[in-house]
């Protein structure tokens, strides 16, 4: 027999394999939720999968009694503007400042202290300092998704601009460049596909930011709403509200991905 | 007329000597090999005429003037490695030679300008064979083709030094001949 590290499964079968998981997980749920519901059909903790897809729908499509708003709609639009916002904001500084800390040694040594020690402080811990001094509306929301990932957007960006080859800056240089150049043609088209590639490693930490506040100070938004219904144990509100969290950060990723892929066909084949 | 010139050239780190007395006089047109162990300074020498590094004594000049201290479009270079820019296709990887010189503040040639800029990158690329593959990334090119593809950028600027770093690596021994005739 060959050895484990030599045996490979089908496609078909890897499939399946990686589906294996989640079926097994869902299966004990649904046997753990049948049990207590079986006990006392109005136990809030285990919601059969059916009262949660109804609830889903409920708040996807009907229109809230005290508001008279789509909530799912209303709270996702809030949440992922916040997100997109603070993401944008950081992937631009991370561009700016990354590249020219990494690429111009006066700037690099007159910004990189800094950065490195911005980095260091925990996000959460300045969050009330951005709600005493920005109040409590979206620009605290937003400025702390900015503070928490755009000091590790612009280390990458400006680790990934000093991993340039020398010969390659050099080569520019006798071709005629000048610094601006050298950003316009050589550094940014080569470190853009590598931004995309360092947000996607962010988001992650941008929506723990994202629904940490929400959580504390909001009045609509993903965070906002599961924390807000945690006081009524209705979990089948927030295990669905979980789940489209975790299928929305799936397609961000997917999104970046693809613009890597469609935009940088050099970009893969170069690793190769 | 001497173009290069090497007058009692020195270089040393700290106590390390990694050249010693190097006296040289390169005139035009003339096709100058290094040829030493490793280790034995033909990097430093290579980096000093780039203008990377300073002679630590002596003099170092060219066309009777101190060569200046970082690279220019008067010294073109074909490094053993990474001269190609990997985001580029083998067309623009060339064509971005003439627009660092002729557009500063967008680095893009546009229109007519673009036009006559393309038909000298295809002409090069034509002259060291790379005609077929005008479209092609690095990456999908041959070593050798890369390093033909670094001439006809370092060709585009018309350099007074042509600087080589071990070019004939991976070689075949047709693009050699075209090379050195």
């Amino acid at each position: 027999m060959k050895r484990f590290i030599n045996q490979r499964p089908p496609r078909a079968v890897g499939y399946l394999l990686g589906l294996l998981p989640f079926v097994l997980l869902l299966l004990a749920y649904m046997a753990a939720s049948a049990a207590r519901l079986a006990e006392n059909p109005n136990d809030p903790l285990l919601p059969s999968l059916g009262t949660m897809l109804d609830t889903f729908w409920r708040l996807a499509t009907e229109p809230s009694r005290r508001t008279g708003e789509l909530v799912l709609w209303v709270d996702t639009a809030a949440s992922l503007t916040r997100l997109g916002l603070g993401v944008a904001i950081s992937m631009a500084m991370g561009l700016v400042v990354g590249i020219l800390a990494g690429l111009i040694p006066y700037a690099g040594r007159t910004l990189s202290p800094l950065i490195t020690a911005v980095a260091m402080i925990p996000p959460l811990a300045v969050l009330p300092i951005l709600f005493i001094t920005f109040g409590v509306g979206e620009l605290a929301k937003i400025v702390l998704i900015v503070f928490g990932i755009a000091p590790f957007i612009i280390r990458d960006v400006q680790q990934r601009v000093s991993e340039l080859p020398t010969e390659q800056l050099i080569k520019a240089q006798t071709l005629g460049a000048s610094s601006w150049l050298i950003i316009l043609r050589v550094v940014l088209p080569q470190v853009f596909p590598r931004l995309l590639d360092a947000t996607r490693l962010a988001l992650g930490a941008a929506w723990l930011f994202l629904i940490a506040s929400e959580a504390i100070a909001a009045t609509e938004g993903l965070g906002y709403r599961i924390f807000l219904v945690r006081r009524f144990m209705d979990m089948a509100t927030i295990l669905p509200y979980v789940v489209w969290i975790t299928l929305l950060a799936f397609l961000a990723d997917l999104l970046l991905r693809l613009v890597n892929r469609l935009l940088f066909p050099w970009y893969g084949g170069r690793r190769g | 007329m001497a173009t290069v010139t090497l007058k009692n050239v020195w270089k040393t780190y700290g106590r390390d000597i990694v050249l010693e007395r190097v006296n040289l006089h390169v005139k035009s047109g003339e096709f100058i090999t290094i040829v030493g162990a490793s280790g034995c300074g033909k990097t430093t020498f290579l980096r000093m005429l780039l203008g990377e590094e300073t002679p630590s004594r002596g003099e170092l000049l060219m066309d009777g003037a101190p060569m200046p201290g970082e690279p220019g479009p008067d010294r073109g270079v074909v490094f053993q490695k990474y001269s190609v820019f990997p985001h580029l296709n083998a067309l623009n990887n060339v064509l971005v030679a003439e627009e660092f010189g002729r557009a500063p503040l967008t680095g893009h040639l546009f229109g007519a300008a673009r036009r006559a800029a393309r038909a000298k990158a295809v002409e090069m690329l034509e002259a060291v064979g790379l005609g077929h593959a005008l479209k092609k990334y690095p990456h999908e090119l041959s070593g050798g083709m890369q390093q033909r593809l670094a001439i006809a950028q370092a060709l585009m600027k018309d350099p007074r030094i042509l600087l080589l770093d071990e070019p004939f690596g991976g070689w075949i021994r047709g693009s050699a001949r075209i090379c050195t005739r």
